[in-house]
């Protein structure tokens, strides 16, 4: 493999303290040096003058929807929507079909990524057979076939008996588990957040005391186990204030936000258009500044897409008839850029560590950081391009976003995983 | 009709929210040259004549549907129906897809009415033709409130100042939220009564005040908005009982004397007379229940006018 030298660029990488101008030396899919100035011929040389070079973002929920639902997404188009993205490693999640609860389909997502994927993937197992909330999906069997963690994203885990086990018997497995946190006796046919603007469209509303019930009943759950559990996709006050009461008493919980959730609010869902129907809801004002607040302060230790393509025709329905979900990857580090960065609500080294080095602690991946020796993900981010959101430009098939036509500024300009070159200039190579 | 000027510049009617005073004003006197066809012996004008026009109906109603259909044909209209039992609605043929057919059948207008709020949006962001929303849901039910305004404005003169009170079930009722709109545009207050499980969170910021108290609600009103009690509710937990419901927010003629002398008292219809609504309420001298009922035609008729006629009709009603 060709030798890439990374010229000129500032490097961030707060996992091992870096934000100077640098050069940076990959070789074998590892980097090999890093210094002021390194002369390379033999190698290729990425210009990076006035970008901004960081480890490879890591997104540790995403919905690549293979196998089953290969017409709104598969490995390949889901990693080279990532790899557009700046992403260099996504954990996903397993609502496929069949789910992935047995090693045999983690071999399958395995098998097929070595093949199809252009970034790394990092699969997680369910919690239950089947999503069902009824029986410990084979845990054990799922750990040896390579998952990094185990969730029912999608559903919650109603029985807080079979949750308490499933804390437990993870132990055995260095796992941490993902909540989804949704109390679904409140939010039966629910569809936008519950408030003025569900008032105004007569919208079926989701509570967010449907999110905070459980949000507490699994930081309980986790204090009495003493297992690690990372709350996904927090989007009310409530939950930011009960994951930063429990950090505050020691409890092993960590938090992920979305880059919809920090930027838009429920007034969105005034024009009815489906692309704001996602789970859980674009919520009130009020939420998204006490969100930014738990960002700023490191309650939320991770920004995840909770990428959820969807064929067009899917979301081309009634408001309650389309599927909930965003297709995220494309615009998720301009959202975090144009929203948190350049708002100064998350200086770029804070942003950048919820976005490598954070998601790679919680998942135990030996990922996130640029020391020399590791493996070579990095991405090359131009802070100042603006652009305007095509759906169009996607290499997601799920062109469903909420921000077509936004323009948005600051993007990744070039992707590097395992050392080879994925992406440069938006093209995927 | 023929001074006035048409200067409704929209494609749809999909909600009262983004209208005007001025404009809801210009439905309400276009519809008031409307009703003086009533009147005549031939209650038939050309307005509208070679003017296709959809009534698109994904839930069952009788009285909406019925209203739009014969507006259309006092205009001249081609009236068209296409309802759930017979239509490839059951077919499963999509609203997007249903609308391209109707468009292609060169619609002029669609009438929809359906379960989900939005969908009226839906199908104006995919054809041309007008669309006019006759209930989404608990969204929006536009022509009822404009015919709500007609009649209040028929019986009491002007809105603005009045107070009016909408009492039962506001969280499932689409007939409240276009009312609220449009009352709160022409310059009423507003009050809403019903059991706080029946009141959605936050109503307050749509400019109504809320009480869950009738006779509380009721003291000082001159108009009251009766609304049908679904009888499912019980089912799904938001009442014990259509008993209790009676008892705490039925109204009958001795509740009435709390509201003012000239109180006015209207309902959007079908009734459930016994438990909303007492017989002798419903058709007593207060009662301008039937009144709405022509006025509902006359309403649909502007608003087709209005909205399909436009410049090229330049003596529209005469």
């Amino acid at each position: 493999m060709k030798k890439l030298l990374i010229k000129g660029g500032k490097v961030v990488s707060p996992a091992d303290d870096l934000n100077e101008e640098l050069d940076l030396l990959v070789g074998d899919g590892k980097v090999t040096e890093v210094a002021e100035e390194i002369d390379a011929p033999e190698a290729e040389v990425i210009d990076a003058t006035d970008k901004i070079v960081t480890p490879g973002l890591i997104d540790m929920h995403v919905h690549l929807r293979e196998p089953g639902f290969e017409h709104k997404e598969d490995i390949k188009s889901g990693t080279e929507s990532a790899a557009a993205g700046g992403f260099t490693s996504v954990a996903c999640m397993p609502n496929t079909e069949p789910v992935v609860d047995n090693a045999t389909v983690v071999n399958y997502i395995n098998d097929k990524a070595k093949i199809n994927a252009k970034v790394n993937v990092f699969p997680i197992g369910s919690i239950t057979k089947g999503l069902e909330g009824k029986e410990l999906a084979e845990i054990g069997f799922m750990k040896e076939a390579g998952i990094v963690a185990i969730s029912d994203d999608g559903e919650t885990v109603m029985n807080s008996e079979l949750m308490k086990l499933a804390l437990e018997y993870v132990k055995a497995f260095d796992l941490p588990v993902i909540s989804h946190c949704e109390d679904k006796t409140l939010t039966e046919n629910g569809v936008v957040h519950e408030g003025y603007y569900s008032t105004v469209t007569g919208l079926d509303a989701i509570p967010a005391a449907a999110e905070d019930i459980i949000v507490a009943r699994d930081i309980r759950l986790a204090e009495m186990t003493g297992t690690p559990l990372h709350i996904a996709h927090v989007s009310t006050k409530r939950a930011v204030e009960l994951v930063r009461d429990a950090k505050a008493r020691g409890v092993q919980v960590t938090a992920e936000v979305t880059p919809h959730h920090f930027t838009l609010t429920d007034e969105a869902i005034t024009t009815f258009d489906t692309n704001t129907k996602v789970n859980p809801p674009l919520r009130s004002s009020e939420d998204v500044a006490v969100i930014k607040e738990g960002l700023a302060d490191g309650t939320i230790d991770v920004i995840a897409t909770d990428h959820a393509p969807h064929a067009w025709e899917e979301k081309d329905v009634e408001y309650d008839y389309a599927p909930f979900g965003i297709a995220g990857l494309e615009t998720a580090l301009p959202l975090v850029i144009t929203e948190l960065v350049k708002p100064e609500v998350l200086s770029l080294e804070e942003a950048i560590e919820k976005l490598t080095v954070n998601p790679a602690q919680i998942l135990s991946l030996n990922k996130g950081s640029l020391t020399v020796g590791e493996d070579a993900d990095i991405t090359v981010i131009d802070l100042d391009q603006e652009y305007e959101v095509d759906a169009n430009k996607f290499y997601s098939k799920g062109k469903n976003s909420p921000f077509i036509g936004e323009v948005l500024g600051g993007r990744a300009v070039a992707t590097i995983v395992n050392g080879k070159l994925v992406m440069k200039n938006n093209e995927i190579l | 009709m023929s001074d006035t000027q048409v200067s409704f510049k929209h494609k749809d009617l999909l909600s009262l929210k983004n209208l005007t005073k001025e404009e809801i004003k210009l439905i309400l006197d276009t519809a008031e040259s409307m009703k003086e066809i009533f009147t005549r012996k031939i209650k038939k004008v050309p307005t509208l004549r070679g003017k296709t026009i959809i009534n698109l109906f994904y839930e069952p109603s009788t009285r909406t549907k019925s209203s739009f259909d014969l507006a259309g044909k006092r205009l001249s209209a081609d009236m068209m129906s296409l309802s759930v039992s017979t239509s490839s609605v059951v077919k499963g043929e999509s609203l997007v897809d249903t609308a391209q057919t109707l468009e292609a059948m060169g619609a002029d207008a669609v009438i929809i009415r359906h379960s989900i709020p939005g969908s009226p949006h839906l199908l104006a962001d995919t054809i041309d033709a007008s669309v006019l929303n006759a209930g989404d849901g608990a969204h929006a039910h536009p022509t009822q409130a404009l015919l709500d305004m007609y009649t209040i404005r028929e019986k009491c003169g002007e809105i603005e100042g009045k107070t009016v009170l909408i009492v039962g079930d506001i969280r499932h009722s689409r007939v409240a939220r276009s009312n609220i709109w449009a009352l709160n545009k022409l310059g009423a207050k507003v009050r809403v009564v019903g059991p706080p499980t029946l009141i959605p969170p936050q109503l307050e910021k749509m400019g109504v005040e809320i009480y869950y108290d009738l006779h509380e609600a009721l003291t000082g009103v001159d108009i009251v908005n009766i609304l049908r009690i679904q009888l499912e509710r019980q089912e799904s937990g938001f009442l014990p009982s259509l008993r209790e419901y009676t008892k705490f927010y039925g109204i009958d003629e001795e509740v009435l004397k709390l509201a003012n002398d000239d109180i006015t008292v209207m309902h959007p219809g079908p009734m459930n007379r016994g438990i909303e609504i007492m017989p002798e309420v419903a058709y007593g001298e207060d009662s301008v229940i039937t009144d709405q009922i022509p006025n509902g035609v006359a309403v649909r008729m502007a608003l087709l006018y209005l909205l399909t006629g436009g410049e090229r009709v330049e003596k529209a009603a005469n």
